[in-house]
């Protein structure tokens, strides 16, 4: 019960400074229940930072490398599961030497090809890196190999399916509850990176919520009632979003770890 | 070849994006290694002069402490919590969906926003903590400008972070423990410290190796909770790990370099010495592991 309570107090907390005043919070004892104040919190947030910009740029973001990533790595998956080609063992060796590797590793030089591309401050820069996820190939890649039945492929076969017709009317209905773990993974990990759009985005007008409230923390940060009604608004669509997805997703986050 | 061109095309997207993208970046920061540059002008050879001030640096090594000491602070009564709350929520049959979901939820929330919570709760004029201490009649504590506690409370934060999840692991290897060692034991006449020290731990080594792999490479890689916290600590100094630089981990010193000095070579020596490290810590964390494995 105690571990409840440690794990949601933080969004207990964060609600009750965000719906007071600075004041309240600050006074001694301070307050430890909801106030009225939430409103006016969130005019002054949007008067400090462009909100619905963020977001967007958020949003945009997470839902191209969403998809980007979940149709590059089913498909690739799908050739590994099921096919033998000359180099598939070198190829999927590599991916796990990959996947062992931190990104700061590359960061440097994927900020000067940014330059070069005229990419910098924009958010193909964000997108596109992020899209060659090894983890993807390997999850997908095991439930390919046991979730798709080879007879299903042979008879799309004997009908005349090439690859790709296989892909798309086999595979895919198969694999959905697996491309669906996949897809929360990779949406809540885009939501919430920091560095690459630290490192990528320079200008105001172009940044997204994690490092524009980062920016407003160190900006303004006497008055902490703006700054979580910025982190609850920022916060809360992803937890309900997960709390709707929960059941599956923790089992299948779990699975990675036992296998 | 030609009969495989479709499962080439397949797999090319993240061969093309990868190698674009990672593998030509991650060995041009070797190369950046052993050169000069400040972004704009003339690289300039320098051979191991970069790492000859590494070894000499000392702030590189106060961050590589501070890394270190967050990281064991942080490790530690993590996975040791981790363990408990796994032993007990297995203990209870009501209401499991509802821990789950309440254990795993501060895993997938924003470190930046937790980074910020934080930051307000441990201020040292008005946090809620000093609140608190108020009230019991204990002086506050400046969290956030004391050598020590900026530690404790970044190695709190990651503790917070991470604590539920890796107990969401440890259920699941627990679950998968057949129960029939357990009455086994029992009909032995085993006691619970007993089970859990003779079956419980043993059988759970494989799960906690990894746990404390994955917590050795994300705990050493810290870089949002100190740069959220102070980032903009000092107008002049930006990113320097608050006051006394007792939050500078590698990775922040790392990012200063290149991104506010724009010193990359030296920022890509960093990297890299500190990449290798990291694989050291790992290797020597799975050996020790393993033969406690090895020893019953």
């Amino acid at each position: 019960m105690i571990c409840v309570v440690i794990s949601v107090f933080p969004f207990y907390w964060i609600i009750v400074m965000a719906t007071n005043t600075s004041q309240d919070i600050y006074s001694y004892p301070p307050k430890l229940w909801f106030g009225g104040n939430l409103l006016i919190n969130i005019q002054h947030l949007f008067d400090k930072m462009d909100f619905f910009g963020s977001l967007l740029n958020t949003v945009i973001v997470a839902v191209c490398t969403t998809l980007l990533v979940l149709f590059f790595d089913s498909l690739a998956a799908f050739a590994f599961a099921k096919y033998e080609f000359p180099g598939k063992k070198f190829l999927f060796g590599l991916l796990l030497a990959m996947y062992i590797l931190p990104t700061q590793l590359a960061i440097i030089p994927q900020y000067e090809i940014m330059v070069q591309l005229g990419w910098l401050g924009t958010l193909q820069a964000l997108i596109v890196p992020a899209a060659a996820n090894a983890f993807g190939i390997f999850w997908m890649r095991q439930y390919t190999s046991t979730g798709v039945p080879d007879e299903l492929l042979d008879a799309a076969r004997i009908e005349g399916a090439g690859f790709f017709r296989q892909y798309w009317h086999v595979v895919l209905p198969c694999v959905r509850p697996a491309l669906a773990f996949l897809g929360i993974y990779t949406f809540i990990a885009a939501w919430n990176d920091y560095i690459l759009p630290l490192v990528m985005l320079v200008n105001p007008d172009e940044l997204t919520l994690q490092v524009a409230l980062a920016q407003l923390y160190a900006g303004h940060s006497t008055d902490y009632s703006m700054v979580m009604a910025g982190v609850l608004l920022a916060v809360i669509p992803l937890v309900l979003v997960f709390t709707f997805f929960a059941r599956g997703f923790i089992a299948d986050a779990t699975k990675g770890a036992l296998r | 070849m030609a009969r495989y061109w479709s499962q080439y095309l397949a797999v090319s997207p993240y061969y093309l994006i990868f190698s674009v993208f990672m593998l030509f970046p991650m060995l041009y920061t070797v190369y950046l290694a052993f050169q000069k540059w400040d972004g704009i002008g003339e690289m300039q050879f320098v051979g191991l002069q970069q790492f000859r001030f590494l070894w000499d640096d000392p702030i590189f090594w106060l961050s590589l402490r501070n890394t270190l000491v967050i990281w064991v602070l942080a490790t530690v009564p993590m996975l040791f919590m981790a363990l408990v709350l796994a032993v007990l929520v297995n203990s209870v049959r009501r209401f499991t969906a509802f821990y789950r979901v309440a254990l795993f939820i501060p895993s997938i929330t924003s470190l930046v926003a937790i980074a910020i919570f934080f930051g307000a709760i441990f201020s040292n004029n008005f946090g809620l903590i000093n609140a608190i201490l108020q009230a019991m009649h204990v002086s506050a504590v400046p969290w956030l400008s004391n050598e020590w506690t900026i530690k404790l409370v970044i190695a709190a934060l990651m503790t917070w972070q991470w604590t539920g999840y890796n107990a969401i692991i440890y259920l699941a290897g627990l679950q998968a423990i057949p129960s029939e060692l357990y009455e086994a034991a029992r009909m032995d006449g085993a006691g619970p410290v007993r089970i859990f020290f003779s079956i419980t731990i043993p059988l759970l080594r494989p799960i906690i190796l990894f746990t404390v792999v994955v917590s050795t490479v994300t705990g050493l890689q810290s870089f949002t909770e100190p740069q959220v916290l102070f980032g903009s600590d000092a107008s002049t100094n930006p990113n320097s790990g608050g006051p006394g630089q007792a939050g500078l981990t590698t990775l922040l010193y790392f990012y200063h370099q290149a991104f506010d000095n724009n010193d990359f070579g030296y920022a890509a020596a960093i990297v890299w010495a500190f990449f290798l490290l990291i694989l050291l810590i790992v290797t020597i964390n799975w050996r020790l592991v393993q033969r406690k494995e090895r020893r019953p």
